[in-house]
């Protein structure tokens, strides 16, 4: 099967399994509770008896922290995803499907407009305004998805439209929405999957930068970026607080692009190379 | 003098023999037509020729070029040869161009490449002068030009520019007017005969025409699943051919379908004075936006059961007139009437008439979705119906029979069939729902000879068996002189000339007809008569 013998997919699945695994491991079992603080074992070493990754300076296990936090970033980059597609693939449907409408000019402008602003301010502006949540950052992350979507489905489908079988869907009496729906949405799948990958990939990033200036989950829900933060008046004498959550999201955001770039090289017909 | 000599050559690709032993010749100043459906192998050995060959190719056998072994030649010495000893026209002039450089730029090109010391203004005059070879006199094209400025035929004439600038020995044209109206290719054919005479130069010309290298080929090769099974002077080649599948490759393309002659004349479309405008986009922010007349006061009528050819260049107005028949755009003047009633009803498409038209494209490997399976390609149409079919399974079934395909196949998926049975299924699709008219929009144009002759069968079958009524748009005339009882001519949105196919094909008045039919290539007269 072509998808496993792609290098970068193999490397990349590796990668996003390990820490979706350690997620979903952390439901059931940490090595210490997350919550607890334990002064006397503070800022213990990597590698030091029972602690794998050591603690922080309050105690608490790391290794479980990071476990406990993959859980915080997936769901908040999976259901921001989730908007951006829900909301942001029909309205590109729409704008397809009506182009060089007033429809069509509305959404895309409204689009531009959203393109407009650099993602973490408003996203920061977002949680100022509502207060600094999980959800708000899901909420603001999640707007910023769709227009990607929007603009990525609206390309990929216009080019469709000029297909004859559309054009037969057309003569058989379908209207757009039932064309799009049938015909379109199933032949943009594809593009989807490899554009869902790498948003995702940009959800952790935006989720650790929200938490790393303290708009994220909130404590005591441990956070990659929030970690990362608490890390940093300590760097000089504890390098290892900040080295782990730091390499968790390196890994995790390498590990889905990687996914993602071999899913369009499988996918995208304009650079596949070989037979076709 | 032999330029070109080809011995026993193989060619495989990842262990799948692709050529079995081909040998033929070219020498100066003569054009050799290799005419083959697809996949004979007529490109790989033209791509054999230049070493422009796959991942994983093997050859063996023996090519030179002018006293050159090509098979064993390095990459960098067929990089010196290609562009400058053989050049290569290809099939689609669209995408052959940079869109980005200029044309002057582009011809300049291959000079630079070649000849690296030559200062760039000489370049730019020789460039001219190939343009100017290739009859693009440089007062009217200068070499700042675009691509997309020009026209398809044009745009041929810089991809022959670039290739003849170098005045290679040979010149390989693979397929170089399929592409192109027929006019336009009657022009770039003599282009090319003009040039080979001129320069000297070897000409291979690869073509699934039989027609077009009768008029121009000094001798010809016919290649079928990757041999030659017959070749000769062109001259007495038809006369002396003995291979079957030569002989069938001859009677395919000046095939004639068995047809029963229309019996009513009750009008079943009626086109009354259909105009359509197009709106051009605004020049200047407030002034007010062009129109383009796409379609032109086009009024003709449909007898039940008759077969009414519409022939026309790319860009005369028959899809617009096709899409409007189907209701698919609104008109802007006149009326579409099919038994009695609109097209359109107010707004919107009325379903009751849309229900008696279907439609075939050209391109069968564009118009199924990919990712549905034929039973649900085919039905598609049902959606007309006010209620779903209860025997669905059953008509689907009957539908992919009467075109000559297994019920079995509609668990399959479109690209499991060849481009012919994908052909069968459009026509399964628009047979499903029964029809009154059926519109065939150059339904066979990219089908090879042997399978066009097959679905033209299959056309004129059916519409004996179910009194089908056709439109046949085509630019093809061969084909529509062969299926249609009578023919409309299209230029610029106008109906020019109409009448019984025959007649307009023996004594055609208006000079547009006239030009069409004489540009159209032609099988020598006593050849059609060996048929």
């Amino acid at each position: 099967m072509t998808l496993l013998r792609n290098r970068n997919i193999l490397i990349g699945a590796a990668l996003t399994a390990v820490f979706a695994i350690l997620a979903l491991v952390s439901f059931v079992y940490t090595p210490y509770d997350v919550t607890g603080v334990d002064i006397a074992n503070r800022l213990k070493k990597p590698l030091s008896e029972g602690y794998l990754l050591g603690t922080d300076h309050f105690g608490r296990d790391i290794l479980s922290m990071i476990m406990v936090g993959a859980r915080t970033s997936i769901a908040v980059a999976l259901v921001a995803v989730g908007i951006g597609i829900t909301l942001g693939v029909p309205l590109g449907l729409a704008a397809a499907a009506n182009k060089g409408s007033l429809t069509d000019e509305l959404i895309m402008r409204s689009n531009d407009l959203v393109f407009a602003f650099p993602s973490l301010v408003i996203a920061i502006l977002i949680t100022a305004i509502f207060g600094p949540s999980a959800l708000n950052a899901i909420i603001a992350i999640g707007i910023f998805n769709i227009p990607v979507f929007a603009r990525l489905t609206r390309g990929a489908a216009l080019s469709l439209w000029q297909r004859d079988y559309i054009l037969s869907a057309r003569v058989a009496g379908k209207g757009p929405a039932r064309i799009s729906i049938e015909h379109i949405l199933p032949n943009v799948t594809n593009l989807l999957i490899v554009q869902g990958t790498i948003q995702f990939s940009l959800g952790i990033l935006a989720e650790a930068g929200l938490s790393y200036v303290g708009l994220g989950a909130q404590p005591p829900i441990p956070s990659w970026g929030r970690m990362l933060a608490e890390s940093q008046t300590m760097i000089s004498f504890a390098p290892h607080m900040a080295l782990f959550p730091g390499l968790a999201i390196v890994f995790t955001v390498l590990g889905l692009n990687l996914m993602g770039d071999g899913l369009r090289d499988i996918f995208d017909p304009r650079i596949r190379r070989g037979k076709t | 003098m032999t330029l070109l000599t080809i011995r026993d050559l193989h060619l495989s690709i990842h262990d799948t023999e692709i050529l079995h032993g081909i040998s033929l010749t070219v020498d100066a100043g003569q054009i050799v037509g290799v005419i083959g459906e697809s996949g004979s192998g007529k490109s790989m050995t033209a791509y054999c020729t230049t070493q422009l060959l796959p991942n994983g190719s093997h050859t063996t056998g023996a090519i030179t070029l002018d006293g050159t072994d090509i098979l064993s030649a390095s990459e960098s010495t067929m990089c010196a040869l290609r562009g400058n000893d053989i050049s290569m026209v290809f099939q689609e002039p669209m995408t052959a161009l940079n869109p980005v450089k200029t044309i002057g730029d582009q011809v300049a090109e291959t000079i630079l490449i070649h000849e690296p010391d030559t200062p760039k203004t000489d370049a730019m005059k020789r460039a001219a002068e190939a343009l100017e070879r290739a009859e693009l006199p440089n007062d009217r094209f200068p070499l700042t030009r675009f691509p997309h400025e020009m026209s398809g035929g044009q745009r041929q004439r810089v991809v022959i520019a670039m290739a003849i600038a170098l005045r290679p020995k040979l010149l390989i044209a693979d397929e170089p007017t399929t592409a192109l109206d027929v006019t336009t290719q009657a022009e770039i054919l003599t282009l090319l005969t003009r040039l080979v005479r001129e320069d000297g130069m070897g000409l291979m010309m690869i073509t699934h025409d039989l027609a077009v290298v009768s008029g121009m080929a000094d001798h010809i090769h016919i290649m079928q699943h990757g041999r030659i099974v017959e070749h000769g002077p062109a001259d007495t080649l038809f006369q002396t051919m003995r291979h079957p599948y030569s002989k069938a490759l001859l009677a395919a393309s000046a095939h004639v379908p068995d047809r029963d002659a229309p019996d009513t004349e009750t009008p079943l479309l009626t086109v009354q004075n259909v105009t359509r405008d197009y709106t051009l986009p605004r020049k200047t922010l407030f002034g007010k936006p062009g129109t383009f007349r796409a379609v032109d006061d086009v009024s003709f009528t449909i007898q039940r059961g008759e077969s009414l050819g519409l022939v026309g260049e790319s860009g005369c107005g028959k899809s617009t007139l096709t899409r409007a028949i189907l209701g698919l755009e609104q008109i802007q003047g006149g009326e579409i009437l099919m038994s009695g009633e609109p097209v359109f009803a107010g707004k919107k498409p009325n379903r009751a008439v849309r229900r008696k038209m279907q439609v075939v494209f050209q391109d069968p490997y564009g118009s199924f979705n990919p990712r549905h399976r034929v039973s649900r390609l085919v039905s598609e149409p049902f959606h007309l119906l006010d209620t779903a079919p209860t025997d669905r399974a059953d008509r689907i079934a009957e539908a992919l029979r009467s075109v000559g395909l297994s019920p079995d196949d509609a668990e399959k998926y479109p690209h499991e069939f060849s481009g012919g049975q994908r052909q069968r299924i459009a026509i399964a699709r628009a047979l499903i729902i029964k029809p009154e008219l059926i519109i065939l929009d150059e339904a066979v144009s990219a089908l090879d000879v042997s399978i066009r002759a097959q679905i033209l069968d299959l056309l004129a079958e059916l519409s004996d068996t179910y009194g089908l009524t056709y439109l046949f748009i085509s630019h093809d005339l061969s084909v529509v002189r062969s299926i249609t009882d009578r023919v409309l001519v299209m230029k610029a949105g106008k109906i020019v000339e109409q009448g019984a196919t025959d007649q307009v094909f023996d004594t055609p008045h208006h000079g547009y007809t006239q030009n069409l039919i004489n540009a159209a290539p032609q099988l020598p007269d006593d050849v059609r008569t060996l048929i």
